[in-house]
């Protein structure tokens, strides 16, 4: 009878991974094609991999997806940080759930109203000082922090309401300047949090394609932005093999990051 | 005390300054071109204009609402075996469903396109087997099944952490107290897991309804979506003032069906405490 408890759901389970990871699947299968069909396997071959590597637009995108990741989230985790420490510290109840209210923004609306929202903004302002051509880094930059800035604020405020708030107090009664007070209490008790925030700010960078779509001129392009204008294009199995190699990176990192967290969890229990 | 709320205001102020010029203005902006001209001058013609979209907007809601639909009959019972499992399972699980997530959504839809293709992976079995090639590509489940695809994971990891929290032994309880398990489903479980419901349903319900890419995709153009207008009016037909009124319909759409949907839920529970 448990026997056949046990094999329904795991039959459903893997169901659905089937379900998830199939066009995963058929995408690291064809991409060592030797065709140039994205349906029809006819040999095994590595030339799209090597094509990948070829091609100069495909890896300029990729150093300023990763630059302009590294930029947005660090920007977006001070700015963030900064925040969640005044609204934490902030007297009027008021103002202060304005001000979440307003963080919730983004994260509620549809990616596609905040990434014509943000160009609309550029494009008038652009207007006002007579330039056409605004969309670029800096755009992109600006639309990036402001979507991770909730993010970041998000998971650093728990992290603020569980510290004990006569801690900071005792440490300026100590002696220390609120400035030091702050570095040496609050800072090491909220650092997970910010750590977080960094993580998830960096990461949505890294994918974000919708509000990048609208938010990008000609000059700065993102590989979202690359992999967007291949997929209107017929489509070689380059794209299944650069897209492999993105899959097994992040596959490497999450196993990194699993590994080192069991890790600290084994250290802080011995 | 004056001293901290003088503090606070100063490590406020870069973040307000934000949301005001980058999260406010913007909003701003939208009702601002939505209610111009090209020229700048007020007119409600764009608002009228949207009587054109009436099709698009039927669509957009219908398909959004199945995609749901199926992605609460796929993710509750799952998150409900994944709750009962033991820590490393539902660790592993957890990754596993996390993975795609990880990936660029533009590839994960695009692939499907090589299953589901006149030439495809799931056609060239069919033939194998002699059956004859079935149309899957450019319909409108096809688009449906790309929204559920790619949302999946938004309704799996709220039920699922929630149906974590639940107290287990509310269910032996009702048990012990004569419920069949059909009943401490529908009595028990489901009314404790309704706020894990209510935020998946969001969080499919809004991006399903907005997204611009899947239908172009897996519909061939021919199913259009709100995403699909906007995105038009923006990157090809350059009319920013129209793309700005579809845009803030979203938006007021979107407002109303979470407002109609919390009332639902509110007035479910309500009926379930009675």
């Amino acid at each position: 009878m448990t026997g056949r408890k046990k094999v329904l759901p795991n039959l459903y389970i893997a169901l659905i991974m089937l379900f998830l990871y199939a066009p995963m699947l058929v995408m690291i299968v064809l991409s060592f094609n030797s065709s140039v069909s994205t349906s029809v396997m006819s040999g095994f071959s590595l030339k799209w991999y090597a094509e990948v590597f070829r091609d100069r637009t495909t890896l300029h995108a990729l150093y300023n997806t990763l630059v302009l990741a590294v930029f947005s989230s660090l920007i977006a985790t001070v700015i963030g940080t900064v925040a969640a420490v005044g609204l934490y510290g902030m007297k009027k109840k008021w103002l202060r759930s304005m001000v979440l209210t307003v963080t919730n923004i983004p994260m509620m609306n549809p990616e596609i109203v905040m990434g014509i929202s943000l160009m609309l903004l550029f494009v008038f302002v652009g207007n006002l000082v007579g330039k056409t051509d605004v969309l670029g880094f800096p755009t992109m930059l600006i639309a990036h922090i402001t979507f991770n800035l909730p993010y970041v604020i998000l998971s650093v405020l728990p992290k603020l309401r569980k510290i004990d708030p006569h801690l900071a107090e005792a440490a300026q009664d100590l002696g220390c300047t609120p400035v030091s007070a702050f570095f040496k209490v609050v800072l090491p008790n909220i650092s997970s949090g910010i750590i977080t925030g960094l993580m998830m700010a960096f990461t949505l960078s890294l994918d974000d394609f919708v509000i990048s779509y609208f938010v990008s001129g000609p000059q700065f392009q993102t590989l979202p932005i690359v992999i967007f204008s291949m997929t209107k294009k017929h489509v070689k199995p380059d794209m299944y093999a650069l897209s492999t190699l993105i899959f097994v990176s992040v596959l490497l990192l999450l196993v990194i990051m699993n590994i080192s967290q069991d890790r600290a969890e084994k250290k802080r229990r011995a | 005390m004056k001293k901290t709320s003088l503090r606070a205001k100063i490590l406020n102020a870069p973040y307000i300054v934000w949301a005001i010029l980058f999260i406010l203005a913007p909003m701003f902006m939208v009702v601002f071109y939505a209610l111009t001209d090209r020229s700048g001058s007020f007119t409600l013609q764009n608002i009228t204009a949207l009587a054109v979209y009436k099709e698009t907007f039927g669509r957009s809601i219908g398909y959004a609402a199945v995609a749901t639909a199926v992605c609460l009959l796929i993710a509750y019972p799952l998150a409900y075996i994944m709750a009962r499992s033991n820590a490393s399972k539902q660790r592993t699980l957890m990754l596993l469903i996390m993975l795609p997530m990880w990936m660029n959504f533009l590839i994960r839809t695009y692939s499907w396109i090589s299953i589901l293709a006149n030439t495809g992976i799931i056609n060239s079995l069919l033939r194998a087997l002699g059956l004859g090639p079935v149309q899957l590509i450019n319909t409108p489940g096809a688009v449906i099944l790309g929204m559920v695809y790619n949302y999946l994971p938004y309704m799996i990891l709220p039920i699922y952490s929630i149906m974590c929290k639940l107290d287990y032994s509310l269910v032996e309880a009702a048990q012990d107290l004569g419920c069949s398990s059909r009943s401490v489903l529908r009595r028990v479980i489901f009314p404790l897991s309704l706020p894990g419901v209510v935020s998946g349903i969001t969080m499919v319900f809004v991006p399903s309804v907005s997204t611009f890419y899947i239908s172009q995709k897996l519909g061939g153009g021919k199913f259009l979506l709100v995403g699909d207008s906007i995105e038009m009016q923006f990157q090809t037909s350059y009319n920013y003032n129209l793309g700005a009124s579809l845009s803030l319909a979203l938006m007021v759409m979107i407002l109303v069906c979470m407002v109609v949907m919390n009332r639902f839920a509110d007035e479910d529970e309500g009926a379930i405490i009675l």
